[in-house]
């Protein structure tokens, strides 16, 4: 092998255990992982079970939210959130029909919502102001429709 | 008496290809299906680019995401197929020396198993019964005809791998103690890599027929998302390790270098092989149901993909600085203006290698977990494919046909069709800066991919994306000129360009190059090795799936 190449293909190398090192970091000591809920539910059963028989929006604790959330074609329920400024909020969510996405536009709040599966994703609103909320995995003939507001005042 | 076919391989293997007539028509129908499937695939992005900006309107019996199905199914899966096969058959049957006539008569059934796929597909399609798009994720159910298309369309694929499979072991027995020339050796690549990368899909479809028959009442959701993306992902390596074997055997001859080395890139072939399979798991960092340390081993599987490209980017620098300065450049960078940069069959190639610069980092950022979570399933995802698949791998494509085609139509490449490549390839390189380049722009600030024209209510978010695809919509305008010009420029050199001789350029080591050793063809060790890499990837979660999994779901029909 040409040398070169060798001092390419080592410094090629370590860029990358680099950046596993600190993906895995992130990840594991910095609790920055991707939303990887494990719970699942009767995706036919979603409205008779707990706690998606009462969608809605619950204060947890001192300015903390968890918002319990169905999603369907083509619409979230609960719709039109408001919460103060500075609120954690914490949506548990799930799908009662096809694969859906849940993203609140300029945050990192990105989240497949898949039916059997329960979807957690934490997010602290700081900035005042009305956040767009959308599903961004097509769902049918409305997908572009579905869509919702959260109002931090 | 005629030679045996042997002796024939042996003493002229490159007078066979362009004897061999059947070969070549071969090539010449796979080709003309790639692009005519290119134009109606590509009218139809022009459609959606419109829409999505808000600048036209579709006509009620044709919806956005009909289109969408269209377009994804007909370009990604059909057009890279045919071309594929129509290229990879030629080139392997120029440096081995001619196709068995059973493997011929496969490739036929492919074609026919192929076409009756596509008209299925198609005709579901229009008939709005299968606006599931290309990624047709359970619980949304086509009609089953739509299932069963596609099934057809693997059986075809997978009859061209056998008929590789079969030439390629009887060409190795014939030729004992030798290693198949360098092209055979990627062609050999992507067959394996299709039929192993298509078999969990292929799996998922036959379960979903008799679901969508409503014959068997739920399916495992997550289950069959996950053996999607073990195709899904690996299809797109496939196109990758296709676009570079014109980069590794062709590109040398072409800028009159040598190739680096030829046991590198079987080298990276083999590692491209054996790695890919689990990449696709990263289209799934976001999903509920899979652990957070079964998502990071994932990501380290998709970033390992990574390092053969950067071995491909060290050769493909060396071999082009090489032969600038044995044309004479000198210094650090003289070399790179004496580059033919006004041969298409450069200039093309060259500029999809630099796309993969961006490209490639792009690929680094969605699979890296956390930032996975910005961008997933925004218009930056569109971008990057945009990119690396609408550039790094269709303009090689597009690059390849202008000595591809007269190569087995027996024509020449005049200097007018070369001016018009050049005018294509920077139609198409202007056109897919602004659209891709202003799809990761507007995906960063979180503007949703496969979502037809909406402001969300005139919500100002959603307003401040719009000037953003109408740039998308110029750049797709001119994607459709560029495409107008490659199925025109393919089809005249495929019947009308002026006859003679073409020549196939296959690049030559060096002179003091080492023989390359022969164990880099022990196919079955790396298949093997293969299997083991997907084992490890698949068999935690997938059994994870079926045995903690929820109830599975009905069929939904949500258009």
């Amino acid at each position: 092998m040409h040398r070169l190449e060798e001092i390419w293909l080592a410094l090629s190398a370590g860029i990358l255990v680099v950046f596993m090192v600190i993906v895995g970091y992130q990840g594991f000591a910095l609790g920055m992982g991707p939303p990887s809920n494990m719970d699942t539910v009767d995706p036919q059963k979603v409205d008779e079970t707990e706690p998606f028989d009462e969608p809605g929006v619950y204060k947890r604790g001192e300015n903390q939210y968890e918002v319990i959330m169905t999603l369907q074609a083509f619409s979230f329920n609960p719709g039109d959130i408001e919460v103060p400024a500075g609120a954690e909020v914490t949506f548990t969510m799930t799908s009662k029909d096809v694969t859906h996405g849940f993203q609140i536009a300029g945050t990192n709040v990105n989240a497949m919502v898949m039916p059997g599966h329960i979807q957690k994703i934490t997010h602290t609103f700081d900035e005042p102001g009305s956040y767009l909320v959308l599903c961004n995995e097509y769902c049918g003939t409305g997908h572009q429709l579905m869509s919702t507001e959260i109002t931090v005042k | 008496m005629a030679k045996p076919l042997r002796d024939i391989i042996y003493d002229d293997p490159k007078k066979m290809f362009g004897l061999n007539q059947e070969d070549a028509r071969i090539a010449k129908s796979y080709l003309s299906v790639a692009f005519i499937t290119l134009l109606i695939g590509g009218i139809l992005g022009l459609l959606q680019g419109l829409q999505r900006a808000g600048l036209m309107e579709l006509p009620a019996w044709l919806n956005y995401y009909q289109v969408l199905t269209a377009h994804g199914i007909l370009l990604i899966l059909i057009f890279t197929a045919a071309f594929t096969i129509g290229y990879l058959y030629s080139g392997f049957s120029h440096t081995i020396g001619g196709l068995l006539p059973k493997v011929r008569k496969l490739a036929w059934t492919g074609f026919g198993l192929i076409l009756i796929g596509v008209v299925l597909v198609v005709a579901t399609i229009l008939a709005n019964e299968a606006s599931v798009l290309y990624t047709f994720y359970p619980p949304m159910a086509a009609s089953p005809v739509f299932y069963i298309g596609l099934v057809f369309i693997v059986l075809g694929i997978w009859a061209n791998c056998f008929g590789v499979f079969i030439n390629y072991n009887h060409w190795r027995k014939n030729h004992k103690g030798q290693v198949t020339p360098l092209f055979a050796f990627f062609t050999m690549g992507v067959f394996v890599l299709w039929f192993f990368g298509s078999l969990g899909v292929t799996y998922e479809v036959l379960t979903l027929i008799p679901w969508s028959l409503g014959w068997k009442e739920t399916i495992n959701v997550m289950v069959s998302r996950t053996l999607f993306w073990s195709f899904g992902h690996t299809l797109v390596n496939i196109w990758y390790v296709v676009a570079s074997s014109a980069w590794y055997v062709a590109l040398p001859k072409i800028v009159g270098g040598r190739l680096f080395s030829d046991k590198l890139a079987r080298v990276v072939v083999i590692l491209l092989v054996i790695l890919n399979i689990p990449g696709g798991f990263h289209h799934q960092i976001i999903d509920p149901g899979i652990t957070e340390t079964v998502k990071f081993l994932h990501v380290f599987m998709s970033v390992s993909i990574a390092f053969p490209s950067l071995m491909t980017a060290f050769a493909m620098f060396a071999v082009l600085e090489r032969a600038g300065r044995r044309h004479g450049g000198r210094g650090l960078f003289g070399w790179f203006k004496k580059l033919p940069w006004g041969d298409v069959r450069f200039l093309a190639p060259m500029i999809a290698m630099i796309a993969f610069i961006p490209g490639g980092a792009g690929g680094l950022i969605n699979t890296s977990n956390q930032i996975n979570q910005v961008i997933h399933n925004t218009l930056w995802v569109v971008g990057h494919f945009h990119i690396t698949v609408g550039v790094s791998v269709v303009l090689t494509f597009f690059g390849i046909c202008y000595w591809l085609i007269p190569f087995i139509s027996k024509r020449k490449l005049t200097l007018q069709m070369n001016k018009l490549g050049i005018i294509q390839t920077i139609t198409w390189t202007v056109g897919m800066i602004l659209m891709s380049g202003s799809q990761h722009l507007v995906g960063l600030l979180g503007d949703p991919r496969r979502t037809s024209y909406t402001t969300y209510g005139d919500h100002e978010t959603a307003l401040s994306w719009i000037p953003y695809e109408y740039v998308m919509g110029i750049g797709a305008t001119l994607l459709l000129l560029g495409v107008i010009i490659q199925v025109y420029a393919v089809f005249n050199m495929m019947f009308f360009a002026p006859k003679g001789e073409t020549e196939f350029p296959i690049g030559e080591s060096e002179d003091d190059e080492s023989p390359t050793p022969l164990w880099t063809e022990r196919w079955s060790l790396w298949i093997i090795l293969m299997l083991m890499v997907v084992a490890m990837a698949y068999v935690i979660p997938i059994v994870d799936f079926v045995v903690n999994g929820p109830p599975g779901s009905p069929p939904i029909k949500t258009w």
